[in-house]
């Protein structure tokens, strides 16, 4: 009996093992220190610099491993597949979008205090949700409050009507295939099919210098960091616990009184709006942003990245995102036309034969190696 | 009135208060001017389930006929009937999965079931074994356990939980009581199907409820464990309402010989066949004949 007593509910039961902590620790000195260092102080020339196009590529790719966490989050624990992060992704985006487009000021192609698509439109005041988007804290908060409200009605609704499965996850399909017709029509207001681009500032600083690419870069893997931290820490409390009873015998879960729809709600809210802040963080250092990033095919290849990385692990997503998006800056440079063939097969591929992704791969064969050692 | 009487009257009151009264009717508590406390369970009156004319139709098809059923607090209640005699539907309108046409459900005296969805439902005190064993196969038995535990149900208390000491004590119990004490950190997937069936009515102990529901609860235990599981839910008879739904004759047997008299009900086809003792009812022709065929 003293076993139990004394033992902890399972060995994760505290935050993270110590190996875990160093290997945030490292990931937070590489991010933080490393990389400003390599980049900005180490010249050019050396075997150790770091070009502006990887700095740029990564912090491309941080910003697409937040939304796989955030996708592990909701699909690897809750076993909700949503096919529509990429939604929230760009509503995210679109209110940092709204913010750089207003910091042009009068330096646009017409050098009017409107943004160029306006001007082109022949608009000659603000549109209504345009009212606040000269500031910048006003904008942030739009970054939370747009996806998460809309994830928070969205879910409510969906979750309360017990809609589940296949079914939910072609509905949010629908809904971010709705959002983008609504989204590439001019007179909404959000630049049409051309979206936002040509950001010249961000908070009065000029935005393309290299010490800015770096601010946000580390900005970027910071948030990376923390995300991963919070997310291990709300998994391993009893919430996430209740997450992980839900997806696998929701009605035994409600007979022992929880009620699914408020878990459901709560993480389903705050994936969409690591999401949202995801793609506030994607926009300035990419220099644009349109509906594109709201079409179906945008929000398969987020499920893809965590399948591929093993879903319910955490780690796996981010490893998932960084090499599918490293294979494909490689593969569309090699063999542009043949990118889609092999996105197709190693989803399947993964599908059949890696059901817990390259991290259940990975796990797999240390075990059979720590097997063998101790024989 | 001297101060001692008045503690000695406050005294004599708690304790009348605390009394079980199980099956019986009135007695102080049971008197007028009591207030109605919403949510509260209420067994003053004896019965702790009621059930009246609960009518539920599938498609033309009555899963249940004008059902009216009474279990009183403390009691252990076997159900038996053959196979489509409406138990499984039974539990499904007491545990708010399924809407009945018409009729009451009530517990106790004054909750009324057939409001509550299913959460609700287990939240003022009913427990609910299924027929196939549902465990969480990717929770190991503690956590299973764990979640079990009666407690905070809402999300934001559910993130900030910590289990304490008497949490810890209570969980170390029931691991005992069903023989799973050293499978705590196994994840539940890989018991076997008698421990899972264990595991789950481990479940149902952690949330303490007041009535259990236990739809076969001995389907693919050994013979031994059968046993065992008997004299479980004998030693729950009294502080617990139980109602077992099962097939297993031999089951029925033990858990009614200590009391020859304790009420069996016959189910067919929706509603009550027969009610009685053992004896009587296995006596009954009419039983016999939906036993046998026609």
């Amino acid at each position: 009996m003293s076993a139990v007593l004394t033992s902890p509910s399972r060995p994760s039961a505290q935050l993270m093992t110590p190996k875990t902590w160093s290997g945030v620790m490292a990931a937070t000195l590489a991010v933080a220190v490393l990389a400003p260092v390599l980049n900005l102080m180490v010249p050019e020339g050396s075997a150790f610099h770091l070009s502006d196009y990887a700095v740029g590529l990564i912090a491309k790719i941080m910003c697409y491993a937040i939304c796989a966490l955030a996708m592990d989050l909701i699909w690897g624990y809750a076993g909700i597949l949503s096919l529509g992060h990429g939604l929230f992704f760009a509503l995210g985006g679109y209110a940092m979008g709204m913010y750089l487009m207003r910091q042009i000021g009068s330096d646009g192609q017409y050098k009017s205090e409107m943004p160029d698509f306006m001007v082109f439109l022949n608009w000659k005041e603000f549109p209504w949700h345009w009212a606040l988007s000269d500031s910048f804290v006003a904008q942030m908060a739009l970054v939370v409050l747009a996806p998460g409200l809309l994830a928070f009605v969205f879910g409510y609704f969906a979750f309360r009507s017990r809609i589940k499965g296949v079914y939910f996850s072609i509905i949010t399909q629908a809904l971010t295939f709705a959002a983008m017709l609504l989204f590439f029509r001019n007179e909404t207001g959000f630049g049409g099919n051309n979206g936002f681009t040509d950001f010249k500032r961000i908070l009065g600083h000029p935005i393309a210098t290299p010490s800015m690419r770096m601010t946000l870069f580390v900005i970027t893997g910071l948030t990376l960091i923390g995300a991963f931290v919070g997310a291990r820490w709300l998994m391993g409390t009893k919430f996430g616990r209740v997450l992980q009873a839900i997806r696998d015998a929701e009605g035994r879960t409600m007979f022992i009184g929880y009620d699914p729809v408020a878990y459901k709600l709560a993480i389903w809210t705050l994936s969409a709006v690591l999401c949202g802040i995801a793609g506030a963080l994607y926009v300035p250092q990419v220099g644009i942003i349109n509906p594109s990033e709201m079409s179906p095919a945008a929000g398969i290849e987020i499920a893809i990245w965590a399948a591929v990385g093993g879903r319910g692990t955490l780690i796996g997503p981010i490893v998932g995102a960084f090499f599918v998006n490293g294979a494909k800056s490689w593969f569309t440079q090699a063999f542009p036309e043949f990118w889609l063939y092999f996105l197709g097969v190693l989803f399947i591929a993964v599908t059949l034969f890696l059901p817990n992704g390259i991290i259940g791969l990975w796990r797999q064969l240390r075990a059979r190696l720590g097997g063998k050692g101790r024989a | 009135m001297t101060p001692e009487l008045l503690e000695a009257g406050a005294r004599a009151r708690e304790r009348l208060a605390q009394l079980p009264v199980p099956g019986l009717s009135g007695g102080r508590a049971a008197s007028y001017g009591r207030v109605v406390q919403p949510g509260v369970l209420d067994t003053t009156h004896g019965p702790i389930l009621y059930l009246d004319d609960i009518t539920v139709s599938f498609d033309g098809f009555k899963a249940l006929n004008a059902l009216s059923l009474a279990i009183e607090a403390g009691e252990l209640r076997c159900i038996i009937g053959p196979n489509g005699a409406g138990k499984t539907t039974m539990m499904d309108v007491i545990t708010g999965k399924t809407r009945p046409d018409a009729g009451q459900a009530y517990f106790g005296s004054t909750i009324d079931l057939l409001r509550l969805d299913e959460p609700g439902v287990a939240r003022v005190g009913i427990g609910r074994k299924f027929q196939k064993p549902s465990v969480f196969e990717q929770l190991t038995v503690f956590e299973n356990l764990e979640l079990a535990l009666a407690g905070d149900r809402r999300a934001l208390a559910a993130a900030l939980h910590r289990l304490n000491g008497t949490q810890r004590d209570r969980i170390a119990e029931v691991l005992l009581l069903i023989h799973l004490k050293d499978e705590a950190q196994r994840l539940a997937g890989l018991l076997s199907h008698g421990q899972k069936q264990w595991l789950e009515i481990g479940m149902l102990l952690m949330q303490d409820p007041r009535l259990l529901l236990l739809d076969e609860p001995v389907a693919g235990m050994t013979d031994e464990e059968t046993e065992r599981t008997a004299e479980l839910f004998l030693s729950l008879e009294g502080g617990h309402s139980l109602v077992v739904v099962e097939h297993d004759m031999s089951f029925i047997h033990a858990l009614t010989k200590d009391n020859p008299k304790k009420k069996v009900t016959v189910l067919h086809e929706g509603h009550v066949l027969a009610e009685g003792s053992l004896a009587e009812v296995q006596a009954n022709e009419q039983v016999v004949e939906v036993y046998l065929g026609r």
